[in-house]
């Protein structure tokens, strides 16, 4: 599909990626849904903003070919108060649309889902945290919380298990209610939002260069990807080059990060299925692996490591090689765990057919990142929308059809190696010269993009900054949106024992989607 | 199927380090004892995210591997509040999560500690107070020590742990 296809009056952005942005009437916010939906296009994100007192503007991209994205604002006259709902069109919106009137207080017209979904009644319900009007620092004098409608399932035998926010062991807070009959799952809706933080109405405490921080701290497991889409949302707005060596650095970060996240991952994978043994050889390697993050990169994860402008620190001539004898090391490792893994009858037995996600479903539904990959959708941003130093490493994209536990797992194995074979010839080409940009404070005002695929899926940012240097706006949009109502899906038949695996095989952020 | 498995192991080693000497314990059995004196068994501790960004539970997990073997000392994360003598805190506590955190410290027996790890948990850090976050830990419950980083590192947090056992030597009222 061509964008000019759409017949809308769009400007092309200087991004290092493809993105076309135009304003639309209502008339044309449901006809273009419809059309990028019918031409099996993707929603990657939608927001609410108000940009002067009452005035509201609904924006959306679209993915409407494998990496060309568009972006849509529609305008709210004064006084509106709603727009059209496209959740018919694309089931992601839904709960995106959700969190518009939750926040901002604009209604989805003709969206069949009104629950609110990041408010739980701990504040007003005529309070809007992201209108002008408010700070953002007033403080509720209710706590309570409301009694959620969850949907219901009749018959005999049927009865309910909830499940959180507080779980048995170390995750993050979220409730899970699972409709049974006997063992097996007829039913799973998600509620969610217990961590929310109230994220974007505090970037606007926040002046431009500062907020990478905030940014980097949204989902603690992807914070490079999200710190890299945020700093490359900025540098667009203020048309900084970056230098090319940080560049290079900020890569070698990124497959350091999806590394160390897939290691973590195939060991709780492993150890879901009662396969203690790889936590153990896994969380080993991970351990391993932040140490010299520690050493190199002066964080365990990696926090702050990029900031607007480059990078915070050079990796020097003996830095690299200590990452070139790493990946050696742990590639040998990984081979032969993975032998342990493919050979192992009972590890097999729970991994193959459990929590299927057949292609269909996830192109219907809209599954994104890694997990779509392990359903079929070969989709990535450093392929589909490559931006510098990708542009040169031509990554191969690893991909399953079964759509299973088994198929997650093994394209993290994949990507394991993949991103290995990258940081090697990141580190083996790596040019000379600045890590970072001289830095200035301010600059133009203007509103940019950053997409970056992170281990997850692509963290995209849409960031406005304001004459004196402040964030108007910024929304950062995690992968797990699209990609958590998915999962009330793929437990469907399999029983209530094997959630916590399957729940695991995706390894979603709640942090990242709570906000 | 065993053999490459057992190879592996048998390759691997025992890979624990000592722990901390910061406290000036660094034995392993020693802890162990020490731990034993104070609470007359081991220390269980039940972990509530309060609105952290994961960071920190990162780091929590972290003290699960070979490295820190947390178990050897004998402290382990539980899953009922009913069971556990310590309670640890990560993330500002968010409006939405205030309730369950509150209830989940409601389960547990006295005499218990509360330990805030990270500085979101200790004054809300960098998400400070807000319509959604309340800030730190203690603006919901009486907390022992904090933990400051962000987030801290495991070692980091392991000498915490100790140091709350060690000195919450002084039950708090009604207890």
């Amino acid at each position: 599909m061509d964008i000019n296809d759409l017949e809308l009056n769009v400007t092309v952005m200087p991004t290092p990626f493809p993105l076309s942005r135009g304003e639309v009437t209502p008339d044309e916010w449901v006809s273009t849904a419809l059309a990028i939906a019918e031409n099996h296009g993707r929603l990657v994100t939608l927001w609410g903003s108000e940009k002067r007192k009452g005035q509201f503007v609904i924006s959306a991209v679209y993915d409407i070919d494998g990496g060309k994205l568009l972006w849509l604002d529609l305008p709210i006259p004064k006084g509106v108060g709603k727009y059209p709902d496209i959740s018919t069109f694309f089931p992601a919106a839904t709960r995106m649309q959700r969190v518009i009137k939750d926040l901002l207080g604009l209604d989805a017209e003709g969206a069949s889902d009104n629950r609110p979904w990041l408010s739980h009644g701990a504040w007003p319900e005529n309070y809007f945290p992201l209108r002008k009007e408010n700070t953002g620092h007033e403080t509720p004098s209710q706590d309570q919380v409301d009694d959620y409608q969850f949907v219901s399932v009749a018959g005999e035998g049927v009865h309910e298990i909830a499940v959180g926010p507080v779980h048995a062991g170390i995750i993050e807070p979220g409730h899970f209610r699972f409709s049974v009959v006997g063992e097996k799952t007829l039913r799973l809706e998600e509620r969610l939002g217990y961590t929310h933080k109230g994220v974007d109405k505090a970037f606007e405490n926040f002046s431009a260069v500062d907020g990478y921080q905030l940014a980097g701290r949204m989902s603690g497991d992807s914070t490079v990807a999200y710190s890299w889409s945020y700093c490359m949302s900025l540098e667009n707005i203020w048309k900084w080059n970056v230098p090319k060596r940080a560049l290079w650095l900020r890569a070698v970060a990124l497959e350091r990060e999806r590394i160390a996240n897939h290691l973590g991952d195939l060991g709780a994978i492993g150890n879901d299925a009662g396969f203690a043994f790889g936590l153990s050889q896994f969380m080993r390697l991970r351990e391993d692996w932040l140490r010299l993050n520690k050493s190199l990169f002066a964080h365990r994860l990696m926090m702050d490591y990029i900031c607007p402008g480059g990078v915070e620190r050079d990796i020097d001539r003996e830095g690299l090689t200590q990452i070139l004898s790493q990946c050696h090391e742990v590639e040998s490792e990984v081979r032969s765990l993975q032998g342990i893994y493919d050979d192992h009858s009972g590890l097999q037995d729970r991994f193959l057919t459990t929590g299927t996600v057949s292609n269909e479903l996830a192109m219907t539904l809209g599954l994104t990142g890694l997990a779509g990959r392990a359903s079929g959708i070969a989709h990535d941003v450093r392929v589909n929308a490559a931006s510098e130093p990708y542009t040169d490493l031509l990554v191969n994209v690893s991909t399953r059809v079964s759509g299973d536990v088994a198929a997650r797992v093994d394209v993290r194995f994949d990507e394991v190696f993949e991103s290995l074979r990258l940081i090697r010839y990141l580190v083996d080409n790596m040019p000379e010269g600045a890590i970072r940009k001289e830095f200035v404070r301010r600059g133009p005002v203007g509103s940019s993009a950053g997409w970056i695929e992170g281990w997850r899926g692509g963290i995209f940012t849409a960031l406005d900054v304001d004459s004196t240097g402040q964030v108007a706006r910024c929304h950062i949009h995690d992968p797990s949106w699209q990609n958590w109502p998915v999962i009330e899906y793929a437990v469907i038949g399999d029983i209530v024992p094997d959630f916590p695996l399957i729940n695991k095989s995706f390894n979603l952020s709640y942090s990242g989607h709570d906000r | 199927m065993m053999w490459p498995l057992i190879r592996q192991i048998a390759k691997v080693g025992i890979a624990t380090e000592k722990p901390p000497a910061a406290q000036a314990h660094s034995d392993p059995g020693r802890i162990h004892d020490e731990i034993l004196k104070i609470l007359g068994r081991a220390l269980t501790i039940r972990e509530v995210d309060a609105g952290s960004c994961n960071g920190c539970e990162l780091e929590l997990s972290a003290l699960g591997n070979v490295y820190y073997n947390l178990e050897g000392l004998g402290i382990k994360f539980v899953a009922s509040p009913r069971h556990a003598d310590m309670l640890l805190v990560t993330g500002p506590v968010s409006r939405n999560m205030s309730r369950a955190l509150a209830v989940t410290d409601e389960a547990m027996p006295a005499p218990k500690i509360v330990v805030a790890v990270g500085d979101c948990a200790i004054n809300g850090g960098i998400f400070g107070e807000s319509y959604a976050s309340l800030g730190g830990v203690a603006k919901v419950l009486t907390v022992d020590l904090g933990i400051p980083g962000c987030p801290p590192e495991p070692i980091v947090i392991l000498e915490g742990i100790l140091t709350a056992v060690r000195y919450r030597l002084k039950p708090r009222s009604g207890e």
